[in-house]
């Protein structure tokens, strides 16, 4: 999503916010929770929108930056509508998680960390998962998906709109 | 010879989540006997069931408990470990998906045990739909008045890191800073969550306790060895015929798991080697698995139980290619804090990864053990010792086969 909207949430998102603020003995422990909201409602976490979650926190921009930059699961850049993040530790390289990862980059002309230009997926190669039992295997959006072949690989690439 | 399954009992049911399933198979019963007991009577009949901590440690749960300074006037909490993330390891997204009221049932008897009125579970963020079937859980069971009244469950998800599963970097996430982990002491029972003493405890520990209660500390001490009780899940993933999760004794030997329940070797059929308890254990070849699956009997093995997350190798996997995987991913997710953590981590998957490609030299693979090895007891938290034993053990028992690439 591009930022030409200005970085605020909703009234119904503050009060979720101040919700999630009183949940914890100090209020500053909401700050991740906050955080996945923040990507979900303005597609990655900008500068601006460090700067505007320190303020809902009454914390240093630094200190959001330093939270962000630390989580692999907060983007710092725009990302495709769909990320596909595919396990590459040990079990699913057993089962063959570097052959699924060439034919991911292959299928989609990216390299890990890229996003295609019609923004439609960002390709990521990720430590365990912990499905391993179900080697090899990726993360799609929310989703999970399990005992990966390239031709299921491809099936799910064709649902990704 | 596997006996009988405790905490998987109702994996077959396909609402075993919901709290109708829960009650009707004895859920809640355990909280509702627990309430009678006196707390520290709580914590006796934990330390003689021998239950021992089974999210990586190993340290006796109810001596843990017992740590949590008496007559504490202020706040106490229970933290729950649902942060899995070591390698090899996916035992508590099963429970969290499947037994959800088993860790709140666990969660009220452990809050009773240490006074405390409010417990968080700290789930990896990427658990999205375990999260969602355990707030859902949690929604249920506050509804039917289980929790509300004296005790409190918030649920709080992670943003992928590692680190935040080692007991005082998952304090600081939970406090909305970043994981790094802390110097101990004081030990979070002294000193955790928000300044106030705290007991952290992972996702399967916690759901012992309701059968821990209902059964007899005895019954529970002698499904195990003498210095462990129980039963526990073990993660088996790699190159066997049925990889998943399967729940025995902690008497099971390895050879056992490998052959009876998860259906013997894939691929040519041979045993290579097996890494017994996470990517963080020390790799044990195929004439080695003749060994318990208890805390101490793989300790005397020189290999650790750990988080019981079994990976199989058999005659076709490089373990100089296995190793630069491992390596891999303890360079990616050192917190940076302690220098010969973040250092060597760096280095030794460097290293490494040019044996692989066929570029090592001779003096490689005594770098990488003199590297390690001096590291060893120098650093923050645990996460480096648990990177050191891959680090060691794969070049040691399987030295042959780097020397066979660099010599090249
Ligand atoms: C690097 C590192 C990672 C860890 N990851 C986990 C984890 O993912 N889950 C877990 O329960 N314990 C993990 N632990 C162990 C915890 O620090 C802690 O011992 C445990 O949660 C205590 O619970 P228990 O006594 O019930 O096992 C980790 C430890 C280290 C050093
Ligand atoms: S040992 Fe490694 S992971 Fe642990 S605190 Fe030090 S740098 Fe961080
Ligand atoms: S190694 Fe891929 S999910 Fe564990």
């Amino acid at each position: 999503m591009s930022l030409t909207t200005p970085v605020a949430f909703t009234p119904e998102q503050l009060a979720e916010v101040r919700r999630l603020q009183a949940l914890y003995p100090d209020r500053r422990a909401a700050l991740l929770p906050v955080l996945h909201m923040a990507q979900d409602a303005f597609g990655y976490i900008s500068l601006e929108v460090e700067e505007y979650v320190a303020g809902l926190f009454d914390l240093t921009p630094a200190h959001v930056h330093e939270v962000v930059t630390f989580y692999t699961m907060f983007f710092q850049r725009p990302k495709g509508r769909h990320v596909v993040a595919v396990c590459h530790n040990l079990s699913c390289h057993l089962a063959g998680a570097p052959r699924i990862l060439a034919h991911l980059k292959e299928r989609l002309g990216l390299e890990v960390g890229q996003t295609t230009d019609d923004g439609r997926v960002t390709l990521l190669s990720v430590e365990c998962l912990c499905a391993c039992e179900h080697a090899p295997m990726m993360q799609v959006d929310d989703r999970y998906q399990f005992d990966l072949t390239p031709a299921r690989v491809d099936r799910i690439l064709e649902e990704l709109r | 010879m596997t006996g009988e399954r405790i905490l998987t009992r109702n994996f077959h049911r396909a609402d075993a989540h919901t709290l109708a399933a829960y009650r009707e198979t004895g859920g809640y019963t355990a909280w509702e006997k627990a309430q009678t007991m006196e707390p520290t009577a709580i914590t006796e009949e934990v330390k003689k069931s021998n239950l021992r901590g089974l999210g990586g440690a190993g340290f006796p749960t109810g001596m843990k408990w017992s740590f949590i300074p008496k007559n504490h006037a202020g706040p106490v909490y229970l933290v729950i470990n649902a942060d899995e993330a070591e390698p090899g390891t996916f035992k508590d997204r099963y429970l969290l998906e499947r037994e959800p009221h088993a860790v709140i049932e666990g969660m009220l008897i452990a809050a009773r045990a240490i006074r405390s009125s409010v417990g968080f579970v700290y789930i990896r963020g990427e658990y999205v739909e375990p999260w969602r079937r355990f707030s859902a859980a949690v929604r249920e069971a506050s509804e039917a008045g289980y929790l509300g009244g004296g005790f409190d469950v918030v649920v709080h998800r992670g943003a992928g890191a590692y680190i935040c599963g080692e007991e005082t970097g998952l304090i600081s996430s939970l406090e909305g800073r970043k994981g790094w982990p802390k110097l101990k002491p004081p030990f979070p029972a002294i000193k955790g969550a928000f300044g106030a003493p705290t007991i952290v405890n992972n996702v399967e520990t916690i759901c012992h306790l309701p059968h821990i209660i209902n059964r007899g500390a005895g019954w529970f001490a002698s499904l195990g060895t003498k210095t462990q009780g129980g039963t526990r899940m073990y993660s088996v993933s790699g190159r066997v015929k049925r990889p998943g999760v399967y729940e025995a004794s902690v008497a099971l030997t390895l050879r056992q798991l490998i052959y009876d329940l998860a259906g013997g070797v894939t691929g040519n059929g041979r045993l290579k080697a097996v890494v017994p308890g996470g990517s963080s254990a020390a790799i044990l070849r195929a004439d080695e698995i003749d060994v318990t699956l208890d805390v101490d009997g793989l300790k005397n093995a020189g290999t650790m139980a750990g988080s019981a997350g079994v990976i199989v190798m058999d005659e076709t996997v490089s373990i100089p290619e296995a190793l630069m995987v491992v390596a891999r991913f303890y360079a990616h997710e050192s917190c940076g804090q302690c220098t010969p953590c973040r250092e060597c981590t760096g280095w030794i998957y460097k290293i490494t990864e040019r044996i692989v490609e066929g570029r090592g030299r001779k003096e490689d693979l005594d770098t990488v053990l003199d590297v390690a090895r001096r590291g060893v007891g120098t650093t923050i938290c645990a996460f480096y010792d648990g990177a050191v034993g891959p680090y060691i053990s794969y070049i040691e028992k399987f030295r042959d086969e780097f020397e066979a690439l660099v010599t090249k």
